[in-house]
């Protein structure tokens, strides 16, 4: 812990938006947006995990690809090792690239089906045309196969031969082989069954703890999140709603959202007498957010000052950060 | 025991492929009981849709096979009714929701449309009254402006209204069996538990039976008053929701309930694993199908495939709990 706080950070975010043009009706002369993320700010260690949950829509693969620059962000700092990464071009930009990396939830569309196991593993070798021979980069291929469990004797195997596991194993095994230092986990272990996802999550941190990346870890799974996170951000809407250490935020969850997220998690346990608080409604939409705080239609404790006024996402204690207006400990606090 | 409303005795689906015969449903036994709700629960491929398309009678005939069985429901075999008389059943004694709704709607045809052709089905009702009916119907699964969405298409709703339009469907003649196959799989947290409550709230209303197959035991232990676990086509255990939880018993059961990560784990800890995946049809190992991945399998094991036998007050096919695994002694 202390080593990781003397460290500098590896990542640093700052007001990062990005808009998606919204179709709007053909008479309407007005450009309307989708603000699919709105104004996030965070840090990263190195060797850290940041979760990062809420509900489909709320803008998660879109911060995550942001950041990586795989979509170009609207506007925001991304502080990447202290350089501007929003400024990078050429060959500095393909440099830096090369230590970021991203696994994606669908381990059936995002593999080439028409390339094997060895060539989808060698390409961001080759894009980064680290070595020279063909036998030097398949020495690391093998190497990086054996590292997330893959027999090397299915180099020469397509993707469609495999199973979900197995051909998110592929997807990890390609993030991997350049040994980055941060990458983005989107969702990897949403479409595996139970089992797997097991697998995949032991598989995860032991190569974080061998290799020393950083993890974005994208999941709507709460105890998912919770079991491999250092720290949690919960985003609603484009919006970082509160972020906290794990222990800090799974112990006192602070925003009404993150406790209706908690609180609706089925636990696998008989007789639960936890008290479930149920959201009424939907998610509105980003092209249309809610005035004041974003989360006041669907809010248990909203009050008159909730539609009108938008809370600052603040520190509430210890690096505890939540945006809402009555929040216990802020609450407390005044 | 109460009184039964739906029997699966010997229950075989079979799917006839390029690559051999699939086993999907492959001797499975079980029954419903009045009022109580059955969860099905395995991973995906273990044979929870084939089963229960199979009680609809909506398998596809080739490449699938009702190879053996029966299917005893108020006393009579569904799969000795024709084509025509099945029809009358479905919908009106036995509704079934899916877990994409999109595809169970019709992207043509308005809420409004579908919700009354469901109706007029089973009931002969003006067309204002069968309105009326409809948003009543919207109301009861708590749309809001129900008047409003009944005019509208699928596509103009979210994925959680559009699951609400489906049970609203589905209830609209009371049936007596409700059969939800992972109907909150591709919603999300909160959405979900609108969607159970809401269930639930219905269940206890209207009395209805039902069937909830889902991969989570998360689902089961909140819904579920039977539990029955399904692996590779067939029943590896069946117990009282209760039972299950307090100690799961069959070692599939047990990997089961270890894997998944749980809100109060020690999370520095590495997560339990069951090795290894479900085989696949064309690859099915001697002897008890878990084998190759139980971390207490014995020579036994591999030899011949166990029983579902009654032990400790509940049924299960593993060789653990019967008189030859002492015998057998490593
Ligand atoms: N390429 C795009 N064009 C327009 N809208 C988009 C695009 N990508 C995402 N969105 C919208 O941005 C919002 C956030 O999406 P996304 O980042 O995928 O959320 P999440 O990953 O949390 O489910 C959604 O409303 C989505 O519809
Ligand atoms: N149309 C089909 N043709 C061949 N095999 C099928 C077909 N439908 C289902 N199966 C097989 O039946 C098995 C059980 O499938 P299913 O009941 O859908 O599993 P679950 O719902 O538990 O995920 C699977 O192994 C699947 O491959
Ligand atoms: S029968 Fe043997 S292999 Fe099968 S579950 Fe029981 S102990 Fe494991
Ligand atoms: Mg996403
Ligand atoms: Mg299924």
């Amino acid at each position: 812990m202390n080593e990781k706080m003397s460290q500098a950070p590896l990542l640093e975010v700052k007001h990062l938006r990005k808009l998606f043009p919204a179709k709007s009706g053909f008479l309407s002369k007005e450009k309307t947006f989708i603000k699919a993320v709105d104004d996030v700010s965070f840090t990263l260690m190195p060797r850290e995990t940041l979760g990062v949950v809420g509900e489909s829509g709320c803008g998660k693969s879109t911060m995550g690809r942001s950041v990586l620059r795989l979509i170009q962000p609207t506007s925001g700092e991304i502080l990447y090792k202290g350089q501007d990464f929003m400024k990078l071009s050429g060959a500095d930009l393909r440099r830096v690239r090369s230590e970021m990396q991203i696994i994606f939830q669908d381990p059936y569309a995002s593999l080439n089906p028409r390339m094997t196991v060895g060539e989808i593993i060698a390409e961001p070798l080759n894009i980064q045309k680290k070595y020279s021979s063909k036998e030097e980069t398949r020495d690391h291929v093998v190497k990086a196969m054996e590292v997330v469990g893959l027999n090397p004797k299915y180099y020469t195997r397509y993707p469609h031969e495999f199973s979900g596991g197995q051909r998110q194993r592929i997807g990890i095994a390609r993030a991997i082989v350049l040994e980055p230092s941060l990458i983005v986990c989107d969702e990897p272990v949403s479409a595996l069954d139970v089992s797997i996802q097991s697998q995949v999550l032991n598989l995860l941190k032991d190569l974080q703890s061998s290799m020393g990346m950083a993890y974005i870890f994208i999941s709507h799974n709460l105890s998912v999140i919770k079991h491999i996170s250092d720290r949690v951000m919960v985003m609603y809407l484009g919006h970082v709603v509160e972020m906290a250490k794990k222990t800090e935020l799974f112990s006192n969850p602070s925003h009404p959202y993150t406790q209706a997220l908690m609180s609706a998690i089925p636990l696998p346990e008989r007789h639960s007498k936890r008290k479930k608080i149920i959201l009424q409604g939907d998610l509105p939409s980003p092209a249309n957010p809610p005035s004041g705080c974003i989360f006041h239609t669907r809010c248990f404790m909203a009050q008159e000052i909730c539609s009108t006024q938008k809370p600052e996402l603040k520190d509430i204690g210890g690096g505890h950060y939540c945006a809402c207006h009555f929040c216990g400990k802020c609450q407390q606090g005044e | 025991m109460g009184e039964k409303i739906l029997e699966v005795k010997h229950l075989k689906t079979y799917f006839h492929t390029d690559a051999g015969l699939s086993r999907a449903v492959n001797d499975v036994s079980f029954s419903v009981e009045k009022g109580k709700t059955l969860g099905i629960v395995g991973e995906s491929g273990c044979g929870k849709s084939i089963t229960s398309l199979s009680i609809m009678g909506l398998v596809e005939i080739p490449p699938g096979e009702i190879a053996g069985g029966e299917i005893i429901f108020e006393g009579e075999d569904l799969l000795k009714k024709s084509e025509d008389e099945m029809n009358k059943i479905r919908g009106k004694k036995i509704a079934m929701i899916f877990q994409e709704p999109m595809t169970s709607l019709n992207p043509v045809f308005t809420i409004g449309q579908q919700i009354t052709e469901a109706l007029m089905l089973h009931e002969t009702l003006t067309k204002k009254q069968a309105r009326e009916r409809g948003i009543e119907m919207l109301k009861m699964v708590k749309i809001p402006l129900a008047e409003k969405r009944f005019d509208e298409y699928p596509h103009q709703l979210s994925g959680g209204m559009r699951q609400r339009v489906m049970i609203a469907m589905a209830l609209c003649c009371n049936p007596d069996l409700l059969i939800c196959d992972e109907p909150t799989t591709a919603l999300d947290v909160t959405i979900q538990a609108q969607i159970l409550e809401l269930i639930n709230e219905l269940k206890e209303k209207t009395g209805t039976s039902v069937m909830m197959i889902t991969h989570d035991l998360g689902v089961i232990a909140e819904v579920a008053d039977d539990v029955m676990v399904m692996y590779a086509g067939k029943v590896v255990e069946h117990a009282t929701g209760d039972q299950i939880f307090e100690k799961p018993m069959h070692p599939y059961t047990e990997g089961l309930m270890h894997c998944i990560p749980k809100l109060d784990d020690d999370d520095t800890q590495r997560l339990s694993v069951i090795e290894g995946m479900v085989p696949s049809f064309d690859d099915m190992p001697a002897g008890c199908a878990f084998c190759p991945r139980c971390p207490e399998a014995r020579q036994i094991c591999r030899e011949r495939m166990p029983e579902l036998a009654e032990a400790q007050g509940r049924m299960v096919r593993c060789f653990k709990y019967t008189q030859e695994w002492e015998e057998s002694g490593e």
